[in-house]
């Protein structure tokens, strides 16, 4: 049995709203196209996880937000992450629109552009339109289809070959409008040789229950270098559903840093497909479950080039009565000789009621490779406990080492140390309560 | 004033197992007690018995440590009452510092607000890990995880030295040590006794007890002290074995669980 999609909007309207932004013609066709779609398709098999039970309808409609020009006109409930930003390369998204948006003039002057995605489909048309919907595509799934169909606001980034950004760009994407739509889309492109360094954050303030539908493609290009790093910590009404991907071409590099700090039911795919020989991927996802969260978090690796380095670690500590699925799948294709795919997904349990669950997947269609998996599913050494308190540590303050200690081999890499912290400070809020 | 510890009767069992058939025990600040006994004989039992580990289970008696019973208290009260126990297996803790740890074990015996300040801690660490002649980086490393059995021994006598406790049990502090690093840790050993300050070294080989000279020193078998004397009873042993005692108290099989 395949349940009917319900559509959030109808064709006549989406159709009225592209022509209302003054869209180009191709980006309203592979919209209608995208709800069309969205019709026949069925949600995504998730591992273990009935999406179907899921709040998945609560999109709300396109609503105009107020833009600010001054950094102090932001709302309060981001006002930490966007701190002494002045300078800096920043956009804002609340709700449906971009409302601040600002690239460091030396970068502007090499030629770097960093947009809201519907102005970039107006002023850098072909640019956009190469790329866009083309590593995550409509036609994979409902809600794929339903992104592509109603996005707004979103990021475009695109590094010229050759140029190196070497302070992070930054973008912070909020949700307080229940009704308000929000499905962003982050659109990377570095050109060869290039090296940029994106960091995001995903915050909501409100109550009512409300959707994030999220996507997000990086294209990688010949030796250039991507480090992708995300926040989510949006709160317990939103769902969250964000696919993202990278395509990486000969000698790229994509590093991903996701961390997972949601409150609501979140599901993540986070794939690097290595197109290039070369080509390498490490993805490193932390995630805290509390409540009575259900996540499913996935990492994927996908092999094509020759030489390709990829490694995934996921570690999540899950609390109460959450429940995490945490899938890794590294696929070797044919032809990807001396491809190296690694992969790590540990859960640790803090409550009796948490549920973890964690499958490594390798698939393999080439003799030639190197490939690794260890997952893991425990509670808290019992053992460890206690050598902790035979030195006079108390019971709580042991256990919270443990806990902490078992994130940070993978925190204490994180390379941006304003992002370790916050990531830091997330954990033991969601920890601490 | 001299810590005094006075173990009387303590019997405890593992999953239902009695180990520990009752074990009478005095010692005095200053003091070096060496218990020695073959493997299987208890003295790891009585070593985490003390501590508390969750595994063990006091059924009788009592362990006081300046007239207060340690029993009844949980694992990091003992701790900070001022027992320390070099574990024969320490765990190993992944992405827990040695530094970050041993601070925290410090700061347990400090008021809130009385902390003792990084760059005190560090110098005191420093300088210990000269004396045990270890690498400093080991103060950034996590806790005992890929450490060498020696690293791991010399880790144990660090916390230690940290911790300034009142009653020391090293649970075969020497396996698993060359004769330098046997030598080091001795030195460390040596270089904490006071006064204030007793020692209860557990050992199966005399070898230790050459370098830390012990004033008392008891056979533990089938779970019970079986003698106890002088130095002279450890060279005896290392002499001849114990078959000579399990002859002299007719027992077969020293180990627990085997008497008639
Ligand atoms: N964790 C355990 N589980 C089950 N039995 C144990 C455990 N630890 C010790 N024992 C029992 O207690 C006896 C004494 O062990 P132990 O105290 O380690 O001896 P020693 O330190 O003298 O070698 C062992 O022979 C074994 O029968
Ligand atoms: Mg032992």
């Amino acid at each position: 049995m395949t349940t009917q999609t319900i559509l959030p909007v109808d064709a006549e309207h989406l159709s009225e709203l592209s022509q209302r932004s003054g869209e180009p013609g191709w980006l309203k066709e592979s919209r209608l196209k995208a709800l069309e779609l969205a019709a026949s398709l069925t949600l995504p098999r998730l591992e273990k996880t009935k999406l179907d039970r899921w709040n998945l309808n609560t999109y709300g409609t396109y609503k105009a937000s107020q833009a600010f020009t001054a950094l102090n006109e932001a709302p309060a409930s981001i006002a930490a992450l966007i701190k002494d930003q002045e300078a800096g390369s920043l956009i804002i998204q609340r709700n449906s629109e971009v409302v601040y948006t600002r690239l460091a003039p030396e970068l502007a002057e090499q030629g770097v552009i960093f947009t809201d995605l519907q102005t970039a489909v107006k002023k850098h048309g072909d640019l956009v339109r190469r790329y866009l919907h083309k590593a995550v595509q409509p036609d994979e799934h409902s809600i794929a289809a339903l992104h592509a169909a109603l996005w707004s606001g979103g990021v475009f980034l695109y590094v010229p070959k050759n140029v190196i950004v070497s302070t992070p760009i930054q973008a912070v994407l909020l949700t307080d409008d229940a009704e308000a739509v929000f499905v962003p889309h982050i659109l990377i492109v570095a050109e060869a040789n290039s090296s940029v360094t994106y960091v995001d954050n995903y915050v909501s303030d409100k109550t009512e229950a409300g959707l994030h539908n999220g996507a997000v493609e990086v294209f990688v290009g010949a030796g250039a270098k991507v480090q992708f790093a995300s926040v989510h910590q949006l709160g317990e009404d939103t769902t969250d559903v964000t696919y993202r991907r990278a395509v990486v071409e000969n000698d790229g590099m994509i590093d991903w840093i996701v961390g997972e700090m949601n409150y609501g039911n979140t599901a993540s795919d986070t794939k690097s497909v290595l197109k290039g020989n070369g080509s390498s991927s490490n993805a490193k996802v932390i995630a805290v479950g509390s409540g009575a969260q259900k996540l499913n978090y996935t990492t994927q690796a996908q092999h094509f080039g020759r030489n390709t380095p990829s490694n995934m670690i996921t570690r999540a500590v899950m609390r109460d009565s959450a429940t995490s699925i945490i899938n890794g799948i590294t696929k070797i294709e044919k032809g990807a000789t001396r491809a190296d795919g690694q992969q790590t997904e540990k859960v640790l349990m803090l409550s009796p009621k948490a549920r973890g669950d964690a499958n490594p997947i390798l698939l393999i269609d080439e003799d030639d490779v190197t490939a690794g998996h260890a997952a893991s599913v425990g509670q808290v050494n019992p053992e460890q406990v206690y050598y902790l308190m035979s030195r006079g540590i108390s019971k709580h303050d042991a256990e919270t080492l443990v806990i902490y200690g078992f994130l940070a081999p993978v925190v204490s890499q994180i390379p941006l140390e304003g992002l370790r912290k916050q990531l830091q400070s997330l954990v033991e809020r969601k920890l601490g309560q | 004033m001299a810590a005094e510890f006075i173990i009387e009767g303590l019997k405890a069992s593992i999953e239902g197992k009695e180990i520990l058939k009752g074990i009478n025990l005095q010692m005095k600040g200053g003091e070096v007690h060496a218990i020695m006994g073959p493997n299987g004989t208890g003295k790891s039992t009585l070593a985490s018995a003390l501590m508390g580990h969750p595994k063990y289970e006091v059924t009788e008696g009592t362990a006081t440590l300046e007239g207060e019973n340690l029993l009844e208290m949980a694992v990091d009260e003992r701790a900070r009452a001022g027992l320390f126990l070099a574990m024969q297996y320490p765990s190993e803790i992944s992405g827990v510092t040695n530094s970050d740890f041993l601070r925290s074990a410090i700061n347990s015996r400090r008021e809130e607000g009385s902390e003792i300040s990084l760059i005190r801690f560090i110098r005191q660490m420093e300088a210990k890990m000269k004396e045990l002649d270890m690498n400093p980086e080991f103060l950034h490393r996590y806790l005992n995880e890929g450490f060498s059995g020696g690293e791991k021994k010399r880790n144990e006598i660090l916390q230690m030295m940290m911790l300034d406790p009142k009653i020391v049990i090293l649970d075969e502090i020497d396996s698993g040590l060359d004769i330098d690093a046997l030598k080091i840790v001795a030195e460390g050993v040596n270089s904490m006794r006071s006064e204030g300050r007793g020692f209860l070294v557990i050992t199966h080989y005399q070898r230790l007890l050459n370098y830390v000279t012990p004033d008392f020193v008891h056979v533990m078998m089938q779970g019970r002290i079986v003698k106890s004397g002088g130095p002279e009873l450890a060279q005896r042993l290392e002499a001849d074995g114990y078959e000579w005692i399990k002859e002299e108290l007719g027992i077969e099989d020293e180990t627990v669980g085997q008497e008639a």
